[in-house]
């Protein structure tokens, strides 16, 4: 569980723009709470990948502001951002395998880069390769693995280190009906231990397969919230948030 | 559903350093079949050729000195040679019971023909051109100017016709180029220097841009500048240490060719060139000076690159 209280994340008037461009986000303002399951979604082009980098640190907004896990990380060190992104787990969309490494050595790189000694390694990436069905696949490149199992490795190194969050980007994109939901689980398995998900997708039968999830629809680079479930969440989600 | 066991552990997350094996492996390394150690080994090479031939000058030149530093040279210089032979007469006597010189030689004629010999021929000398009588002389102090002021003063009151002249001075043309040469010497090691932080820049910089991806992933995992800087450290640290033992070996091979070509030559000047062990010693420091150069440049490289990155 989070070792804070309160929202996990904060978005206040964010907009988001690419050089003299127009904006691709406007006046985005929602909260994201511990231990809840959110849906993204939108159509192509609606800014989804964009708020999905904003959520996952890899790009400043070009106004408005953002808090994560109690912090202001607008103003925030850059050299404290490491921090922040340790206690992230991200999916991306074209997955960012490193190219000469094992399915191994890509799903340990989060353990690594966060300094677990180098013993304690082997078996929680065991476990979760395993766990994504690619137990006899450890040495493999990802050239040499299709594309559903390279997503499934991709998913495998988001959720090793048991983020905060996880923000997945498509991940259900290239994997069959039954590995998808196997994944989705997976997710609610981590949302269940405390682990705040938010997916993008455009699956609108993925978004029945979690009941209490909630929805967040772009469109055209605005966030709807026609429930108010952003703005005002339900007590529950507020209540389990703000637990001791 | 069996729930991985990763899930039930917690992550300790710190802040331990990234690096080993585990973090150079990030990073595809050629070793060898890359051009990087062999730029690192031609430069290593040269620096250390340079730097020898700068240590050498510096031997030869100390060594000189110290042999004419008290060195003068007294000329009698009077055409008749009964006039001559008188005054030097009298500056040996007076040089004799001088307590200020340590040791004093006349030189002899025969000695004085064969040096004229080349320029004026067998049996030309004294006949035809008066030769000043020469007396060589050592002080026990340094011949400075006030010492050989001194001397010329109390022979003239002896010898009218003697002139007194430092050794040293004959040699100050030479001890004048050799400085010259050890600063060319200097200028040649520090351009090298700069010549290979250029490349280790140039192939820092193409690394990356090849490896922009794992960086970026890197990155976004939580990787820290250091962390990601130490990647490519310690892979330009293996090309530099594999170029730095190459070039070390090419470069001492060198010198040592070099070395008894000079020796051969049999000169009293160059025999002072020879290199001390802590000449060795330097020149051996050269390749990890190089290594040095190459992981700071790597890392600035890295660094300055990374942080334009959120």
């Amino acid at each position: 569980m989070s070792d804070f209280d309160g929202e996990i994340v904060a978005f206040d008037n964010v907009g988001l723009r690419y050089g003299t461009d127009g904006e691709v986000l406007r006046d985005i303002s929602f909260t994201l709470y511990p231990g809840s399951f959110y849906f993204l979604t939108g159509a192509s082009g609606a800014g989804k990948t964009s708020l999905l980098k904003l959520l996952y640190l890899a790009q400043r907004p070009s106004r408005g502001a953002i808090r994560m896990f109690g912090s202001d990380v607008i103003t925030l060190p850059r050299a404290r951002l490491p921090a922040f992104r340790r206690r992230l787990g991200v999916v991306f969309q074209d997955f960012r395998l490193v190219p000469h490494l094992s399915a191994f050595d890509n799903v340990a790189l989060p353990l690594r880069v966060s300094g677990m000694p180098e013993s304690d390694v082997a078996k929680p990436v065991a476990d979760m390769l395993d766990w994504v069905g690619l137990s006899h696949r450890y040495e493999a490149r990802p050239a040499t693995l299709s594309g559903g199992e390279q997503q499934r490795v991709a998913i495998a190194r988001a959720v090793i280190g048991r983020p905060d969050m996880l923000v997945a980007d498509e991940p259900t994109g290239n994997v069959d009906p039954e590995m998808a939901l196997k994944l989705l689980r997976l997710f609610e398995a981590l949302n269940r231990l405390g682990t705040t998900v938010v997916v993008a997708t455009h699956d609108v039968h993925l978004l029945k397969k979690v009941p209490d999830s909630l929805i967040m629809r772009l469109d055209k680079g605005r966030l709807s919230d026609p429930t108010g479930a952003l703005r005002y969440p339900p007590r529950a989600v507020r209540r389990e948030s703000s637990a001791p | 559903m069996t729930r991985p066991g990763a899930l039930n552990r917690a992550i300790v997350r710190g802040f331990s350093p990234f690096g080993g094996d585990r973090a150079a492996r990030l990073v595809p390394q050629a070793r060898l079949v890359g051009p990087m150690p062999w730029v690192i080994a031609i430069m290593v090479a040269l620096t250390v050729v340079a730097a020898a031939g700068g240590l050498a000058l510096q031997n030869m030149a100390d060594t000189a000195r110290a042999e004419l530093s008290g060195g003068v040279t007294v000329q009698v210089i009077e055409a008749f040679p009964a006039a001559r032979e008188r005054q030097a007469g009298a500056v040996m006597e007076a040089l004799a019971n001088d307590a200020k010189i340590a040791t004093y030689r006349r030189v002899p004629e025969a000695e004085l023909d064969a040096l004229l010999e080349p320029w004026l021929g067998v049996g030309a000398t004294d006949a035809t051109v008066p030769v000043p009588a020469l007396i060589d002389v050592r002080l026990r102090g340094v011949a400075d100017r006030a010492a050989i002021d001194d001397l010329q003063t109390r022979l003239l009151e002896i010898a009218p016709d003697a002139r007194v002249d430092a050794q040293s001075g004959w040699l100050q043309p030479v001890f004048a180029a050799i400085t010259s040469l050890q600063w060319l010497a200097i200028a040649l090691v520090v351009l090298l220097a700069l010549t290979s932080a250029a490349a280790v820049w140039l192939a820092a910089r193409s690394a990356l841009g090849s490896n922009r991806n794992t960086i970026e992933i890197v990155h976004l995992l939580g990787g820290t500048d250091g962390q990601i800087a130490r990647i490519f450290q310690r892979s330009i640290g293996y090309d530099a240490v594999l170029g730095g033992v190459a070039g070390l070996a090419i470069g001492v091979a060198g010198v040592m060719v070099l070395g008894r070509q000079f020796a051969a030559l049999g000169s009293g000047m160059m025999a002072g060139g020879g290199l001390t062990l802590p000449d060795w010693l330097m020149l051996a420091g050269i390749p990890v000076a190089g290594v040095v150069i190459a992981v700071v440049t790597a890392r600035l490289t890295v660094l300055a690159s990374v942080r334009r990155m959120l």
